[in-house]
C-alpha cells in the first residue's frame, strides 16, 4: 500500500462514518458539525486530487456560506431533537431498497472504469509550475465561457427567489 | 462500458503538511486549555448557579426566541455573493492573460448580478428598522 | 511514495514541526501581550495609567489574567448543550490560529508558502463565524443567542465585502500566494498598494474591523444591550479561549493589511531586517484598532448592517472594475 492509497483509505473511510453521523443525530445542530467535519474532508481530498481551488471553494462556499444558511433555517425554525421513535419508522424499508438499487448501480458502473494514468496537456507539474488559479481561470474564462456567464443568470435567479420567498412572510 | 478516467492516486500535497500541523497544534492548544480548566477549576455547582444569565431572574420561556427573517435573507444573500466573489478569484489571477476579452466577459457577469443586488436594494431587504 | 519514503521524509516533517510549534507560541505570547498594550494605550488615550500593579508598570498583568482564568469555577447553564458548547471556542481559536500558515514574515519565510494562500485566509476567517454562531446557540441564554445571531449576520455580511476588496491586490499581482504579492510590491514606498488600491484598503480596514468584531463594530458583544453577546454563558478558560480567538484574528488581519498594501517584509531603508518592518507595520495597524475603539462610539445594527451591503459592497465591486479597466488601458 502506497502512502496516497493509506491517505485515500483514510478520508473514504472517515466520510463515510461522517456522512453516517450526519443522519443519525438527533439534534440536527449536531449533525450541521459532523457536515462541517465532512466538508473539511473533501476539501482534503481535493487537495490530493492537486486541485488547490477546489478545495478553498469548497470550505469558502459550502463550509463558510451554506452550512451557516442552514444554521440559520435551524434557528428560525427552533428545531428542537428528533423523536427517537419517529427514526427508522415507515420509511425505512423504502429507504433500504432505493439505497441498495443505488449500490448495486455504483458497483456496476465502478466495476466498468479502467484507470489510465494523468493525460493530456493539465498533467500535474504543469498544473504545479502554473499555479491552480491561473489555470483554472485560463481555462473557465476562455473555453467554459458560456457555462460560466450562465452560471450568472442562475445566480440572478437566486437572489430574486430568496427575496421572493421571505417577502411572503414579513415584509 | 468502458469510462477513462485519469488515475488520480500518484499526488501528495505535501506543501500542505505544515497546514495540517498548525491545525493538529491549534486545536490541541484549543483542547488542552479546555482539559486543564476541567481538571483545575473549582465547581460547586446550585441549581440556580446554573441557570442562563437573565438578570438574576429565573429565565421565562423558550431561550431560542423567534428572530426577525431578515437574517435568513441576509444569510441567503450571503451564499449568492459568496459563490459570485469564488469565480471572481481565478478571473483575477488570471486577468493578465486574458486581456480585453476577460475584461468583457466578467463586466458582463458583474451586470447580472448588478440587477439582482438593485432588485434586493429596491425590495428593500437591505433596510434594518 | 512507500513506508521507506515516509521514514525518509521523517526529519523533515519534525523541522516543520517544530518551525510551526514555535511560531504558534510566539503568536500566543504576542496575543497576550496585545491585551497589555490595549489596556496600557487605551488607558493613556484616557488619561489614566493602564494596569500598574502586577510587576513593573503591569508588565505581568497579562500572565496574572491567564492563570486567574484557569482556577475560575467552572459553570455551564443546566440546559446548554455540552458538546457544542465545550467545542465553540475551540474552533475560534483553531481557525484563527491557523490563519497565520500563510503569512510571509520575512523574505522567503512563510510557514506553507501556498498557492492559494489569501483564499485560505478567506475560507479560515469564514470557519471563525462558526465559533460564534454555535455558542451562541448552545448557551441557551437569550442575549447569547440574539448575539450570536446578530455577529453571524455581521460577519457574513462583511466577508462578502473583504473578500472582494482583495480582488483588486490579486489584480495586481497576478497570484494569490502572500508572498508573491509582497514581491510585487517591491522597489520603492510607492508601489505599495495602499497607493495604488486605495478604495480597496478603506474597505478592507472597514471590514477587518467587523470581521474581528471590534468597536466601533462591536455590536455582538454591545455591553449595554445585550450583556456581553455570545460569550455571555462563557466564564474562565473558555471565555479565554475566545478572547484568544478575537485577538488572533486582530494579529491576523493586521498581518494581512501589512502584506496586501503595506508592502509586508518590505520598508522605506535598507539594511533593516523584513521582520522589523513586518512587525512594525502589524503593531501599527494593531494600534490602530485601539485608536479606533478609544474614538469612536458604536453603530447601530441597522446602520452597520446597510453600511456593509449599500456601501462597502459596491465600493468593492467599484474598485474591481476600476482596477481592470486601468489593468487592460
Amino acid at each position: 500500500m502506497t502512502l496516497v492509497q493509506g491517505f485515500f483509505i483514510y478520508f473514504a473511510v472517515a466520510m463515510t462514518v461522517l456522512a453516517l453521523l450526519v443522519v443519525t443525530r438527533k439534534s440536527p445542530m449536531h449533525s450541521v458539525l459532523w457536515m462541517l467535519a465532512f466538508f473539511f474532508h473533501t476539501a482534503g481530498l481535493y487537495l490530493f486530487l492537486n486541485a488547490e481551488f477546489l478545495a478553498a471553494a469548497q470550505i469558502i462556499v459550502y463550509a463558510g456560506a451554506i452550512m451557516v444558511l442552514f444554521i440559520f433555517v435551524i434557528m428560525l425554525l427552533n428545531l428542537k431533537k428528533e423523536e427517537t421513535e419517529r427514526k427508522l419508522q415507515k420509511h425505512w424499508v423504502a429507504g433500504l431498497v432505493v439505497s441498495l438499487v443505488l449500490m448495486a448501480a455504483m458497483v456496476k458502473i465502478l466495476s466498468g472504469i479502467t484507470v489510465l494514468p494523468p493525460l493530456g496537456e493539465y498533467s500535474i507539474q504543469f498544473v504545479q509550475l502554473q499555479g491552480n488559479l491561473m489555470t483554472i481561470g485560463k481555462v473557465l474564462y476562455t473555453q467554459y465561457l458560456l457555462p460560466f456567464e450562465i452560471a450568472s443568470v442562475v445566480l440572478l435567479v437566486a437572489i430574486i427567489g430568496a427575496v421572493v420567498l421571505a417577502k411572503k412572510r414579513i415584509l | 462500458m468502458c469510462i477513462k478516467y485519469a488515475m488520480p492516486g500518484t499526488y501528495i500535497p505535501i506543501n500542505y503538511l505544515p497546514v495540517a500541523i498548525i491545525m493538529l497544534i491549534s486545536s490541541l492548544i484549543g483542547l488542552g486549555a479546555l482539559v486543564v480548566g476541567l481538571l483545575v477549576r473549582p465547581r460547586r455547582p446550585y441549581a440556580q448557579k446554573l441557570y442562563p444569565y437573565e438578570s438574576g431572574n429565573p429565565p421565562i420561556g423558550d431561550p431560542r426566541v423567534p428572530f426577525n427573517v431578515k437574517f435568513y435573507i441576509v444569510a441567503m444573500l450571503f451564499v449568492v455573493f459568496d459563490v459570485e466573489a469564488v469565480f471572481l478569484y481565478p478571473w483575477a489571477v488570471a486577468y493578465g492573460q486574458l486581456g480585453i476579452f476577460g475584461f468583457v466577459e466578467m463586466m458582463l457577469f458583474i451586470v447580472v448580478l448588478l440587477v439582482g443586488y438593485i432588485y434586493v436594494w429596491k425590495k428593500g431587504a437591505f433596510n434594518w428598522e | 511514495m512507500s513506508l521507506t519514503g515516509i521514514i525518509a521524509t521523517l526529519p523533515e516533517t519534525l523541522v516543520i514541526f517544530l518551525k510551526t510549534f514555535i511560531a504558534v507560541n510566539i503568536l500566543m505570547l504576542h496575543i497576550a501581550y496585545v491585551v497589555y498594550f490595549e489596556r496600557k494605550v487605551i488607558g493613556h488615550m484616557q488619561a489614566r495609567l493602564g494596569p500598574m500593579r502586577v510587576g513593573w508598570h503591569g508588565l505581568l498583568q497579562p500572565i496574572a489574567d491567564g492563570v486567574k482564568l484557569f482556577f475560575k469555577e467552572d459553570i455551564i447553564p443546566s440546559s446548554a448543550d455540552k458538546p457544542i458548547f465545550y467545542i465553540a471556542p475551540v474552533i475560534g481559536v483553531v481557525a484563527a490560529i491557523s490563519s497565520l500558515a500563510v503569512i510571509p514574515m520575512w523574505d522567503g519565510f512563510s510557514i506553507a508558502d501556498l498557492n492559494i494562500g489569501l483564499l485560505y485566509i478567506l475560507a479560515l476567517s469564514s470557519i471563525g463565524s462558526y465559533a460564534i454562531i454555535l455558542s451562541g446557540w448552545a448557551s441557551t441564554s437569550k442575549y447569547a443567542f440574539i448575539g450570536s445571531l446578530r455577529s453571524a449576520a455581521q460577519v457574513i455580511s462583511y466577508e462578502i465585502a473583504m473578500g472582494m476588496s482583495l480582488v483588486g491586490i490579486m489584480l495586481l499581482a497576478g497570484s494569490a500566494s502572500l508572498s508573491d504579492i509582497v514581491t510585487a510590491q517591491q522597489g520603492g514606498v510607492f508601489n505599495w498598494f495602499i497607493f495604488k488600491q486605495p478604495l480597496a484598503f478603506f474597505v478592507f480596514v472597514m471590514a477587518a474591523i467587523a470581521e474581528t468584531n471590534r468597536a466601533p463594530f462591536d455590536l455582538p458583544e454591545a455591553e449595554t444591550e445585550i450583556v456581553a453577546g455570545y460569550f455571555t454563558e462563557y466564564s474562565g478558560i473558555r471565555f479565554g479561549l475566545f478572547f484568544m480567538a478575537e485577538y488572533a484574528g486582530m494579529f491576523i488581519m493586521s498581518a494581512m493589511a501589512a502584506v496586501c498594501f503595506l508592502g509586508g517584509w518590505s520598508g522605506p531603508i535598507p539594511g533593516v531586517p523584513g521582520i522589523v518592518w513586518f512587525l512594525f507595520k502589524v503593531y501599527g495597524f494593531i494600534f490602530f484598532y485601539f485608536w479606533i475603539r478609544a474614538t469612536l462610539p458604536r453603530y447601530r445594527y441597522d446602520q452597520l448592517m446597510s453600511l456593509g451591503w449599500k456601501l462597502f459592497i459596491p465600493l468593492a465591486l467599484a474598485n474591481i472594475v476600476i482596477t481592470g479597466l486601468v489593468k487592460i488601458l
